[in-house]
């Protein structure tokens, strides 16, 4: 049993813990802590740091500075019990194809010295959960992409682990797919207890799954909290207005008193304000006096994409853009 | 300690199950071997008695054994990379066991599978009419058994330092067609140049070689004693540099 002091266990404590490559600091003094049993977002674009975050967590690289404890344990000095501790779905698929579902999991069983006579028990109690239960002898080359990823979920939690990492789980699969993969990582949260840790840069899928969230971009935490604490932290409605507004268009608008924000990127002016519907018509009056062409006008909420372009200035999509990035994408699917 | 031993072994089963899976790579690997005996055993079979060698097949028999467990071994070791490239390697080596028992997992279980293709090689061997007994036969089977642990060692610690299957044609060629030709497998060094015959006895596989057509035959150039003691050095050498290497992969 573990001793708290008074506040909720915690999964997950990091201590201004980095991780340096030639000079680049590819994780930067990041210093969190996770609850025990919450679905936790580390959330970001890519090359954020979050998988090399996730990487010293589950004791795969070691830290060039600082420390941090998974379940309780030091992840240098007792990376065995933080192993025992975890499960993992790395980003890129780590299933032996020629194998059959059923012998990947026995063979992760063995390796993580699950009792002989639980093995059977659980393997089929968890592949239900993830609905492969019909294709426990087909091998895993002739698996979708999709089910790829559930039987590694499940494979995850075979030895049943404190805390999942999951890293990217829906990267790569279609939206379908997607949807269901968030509808298990919930239905274990609920009916296993485990703490998740998930990785991803699909903003809004995060909204809808993760309890509590951290932003990261270029090594940091740049935001930390629920969902709705980000995006209520920003504040109003958002008001975004396509048009071929100029920059000084821009700098007018901001410097209005009701006017909290104004972001430009790819056309678009967000505009964030409070009570948002009774503000269109002002915009737009303005507008016009200043001969701007409106194309469209729509009214949000704020989202987490919101959030990361407060925070840097830019969204995760022109990340997503980078050339490299698409590179690795491509190869990505090439293995499949 | 318990926990390493079922990592060990479920590591080595993981090796058998893709061998069986796996039935062109086991014809596809026989098919070389095969080749040499029928052909090159077969014709050489009246020109090498008049050089004064005696009989080819019985010769080569224990030779081509010797390739196929090189071979198979090499490639089973090898074959790391792959696991590296298609991600299974990570779910190793995250899980709570060494990284020696994945490398002994590795070794053993590679070690069988070769030791089985040698099995049928010298099945086909004697099919095909080469005289050759069969004394201790678990000697025998113990003596291939080393010499696969022994290459299958050198494969892995070559996959550790790779990155990617590019590498594997320069292993190939540059790697294992000279060991096998200097090892005496297919002709007798003893009477070779100095050059070929001094880096022959540079070459375990002599060593194998001459251990095999020993037990084989009865007779060597090299004693049964000295086969055994070199391959046991080397083996341990190349467990080391394995084990060594395989450690400094990060992920």
């Amino acid at each position: 049993m573990k001793l708290s002091s008074g506040t909720a266990a915690k999964a997950i404590e990091t201590n201004a813990l980095s991780k340096h490559y030639n000079g680049l600091k590819a994780v930067d003094a990041i210093s969190l802590s996770i609850d025990e049993g919450t679905i936790f977002g580390l959330l970001g674009p890519n090359g954020a740091g979050k998988t090399t975050l996730i990487s010293m967590l589950v004791t795969m690289r070691k830290p060039t500075s600082g420390s941090a404890k998974v379940n309780g344990f030091d992840i240098t000095r007792q990376a065995d019990s933080v192993r025992k501790s975890i499960g993992i779905v790395f980003q890129d698929p780590s299933l032996d194809d020629e194998l059959t579902a059923m012998e990947n999991l026995e063979l992760h069983a063995a390796l993580y010295n699950v009792p002989r006579q639980e093995r059977k028990e659980r393997i089929e109690e968890l592949v239900k959960l993830v609905g492969l239960e019909k294709h426990l002898k087909m091998q895993v080359k002739k698996f979708s992409g999709g089910m790829k990823r559930r039987l590694e979920i499940a494979r995850g939690l075979v030895h049943h682990p404190k805390i999942l990492f999951l890293d990217e789980p829906t990267i790569g699969l279609d939206p379908q797919t997607r949807a269901g993969i968030w509808d298990y990582i919930k239905k274990l949260n609920e009916s296993e207890g485990i703490t998740i840790i998930l990785t991803t840069h699909y903003m809004d899928e995060a909204d809808k799954v993760c309890q509590k969230a951290a932003i990261i971009d270029s090594g940091k935490i740049i935001a930390m909290g629920s969902p709705e604490e980000l995006k209520n932290g920003l504040g109003g409605d958002i008001i975004s207005i396509k048009c071929d507004a100029h920059e000084g268009c821009r700098e007018k608008l901001a410097g209005l008193s009701w006017v909290k924000a104004v972001l430009k990127h790819d056309g678009i002016l967000n505009v964030r304000v409070e009570k948002g519907e009774e503000k269109i018509p002002k915009l737009l009056a303005l507008m016009e006096k200043n001969g701007v062409n409106v194309e469209s006008v729509s009214l949000r909420k704020p989202s987490l994409d919101d959030v990361f372009l407060h925070f840097t200035g830019r969204t995760i999509r022109e990340d997503e853009a980078k050339p490299a990035d698409a590179m690795r994408l491509r190869r990505k699917f090439m293995r499949r | 300690m318990n926990r390493e031993i079922e990592g060990i072994y479920i590591l080595w089963k993981r090796e058998l199950l893709r061998f069986y899976r796996s039935k062109s790579r086991i014809i596809g690997s026989l098919g070389m071997p095969f080749f040499f005996l029928a052909i090159l055993g077969t014709g050489l079979n009246n020109v090498f008695p008049m050089a004064g060698g005696g009989n080819y097949m019985q010769f080569i028999a224990p030779g081509i054994i010797g390739m196929v467990l090189m071979f198979g071994s090499i490639f089973s070791g090898v074959i790391v990379i792959m696991d590296r490239q298609f991600g299974f390697l990570k779910e190793t080596l995250v899980a709570p066991i060494s990284r020696l028992s994945i490398v002994l997992g590795k070794a053993f279980g590679g070690a069988t599978t070769a030791v089985l293709q040698g099995v049928l090689i010298m099945l086909i061997a004697l099919l095909l009419g080469a005289q050759i007994q069969f004394g201790n036969i678990l000697l025998l089977l113990f003596f291939m058994l080393l010499i696969s642990v022994m290459f299958v060692s050198l494969g892995i610690a070559i996959a550790s330092m790779l990155e990617d299957m590019h590498g594997f044609q320069l292993i190939s060629n540059f790697l294992i067609m000279p060991l096998f030709f200097l090892s005496g497998a297919l002709f007798p060094l003893s009477s070779a140049p100095w050059p070929l015959s001094t880096a022959s006895m540079l070459d375990p596989l002599t060593y194998g070689v001459n251990g095999l057509r020993f037990l084989l035959t009865g007779q060597s150039d090299i004693a049964f004693g000295t086969c055994l003691a070199v391959i046991g050095i080397f083996t341990a050498v190349f467990i080391g540099l394995a084990i060594f290497l395989f450690n400094r992969i990060e992920d």
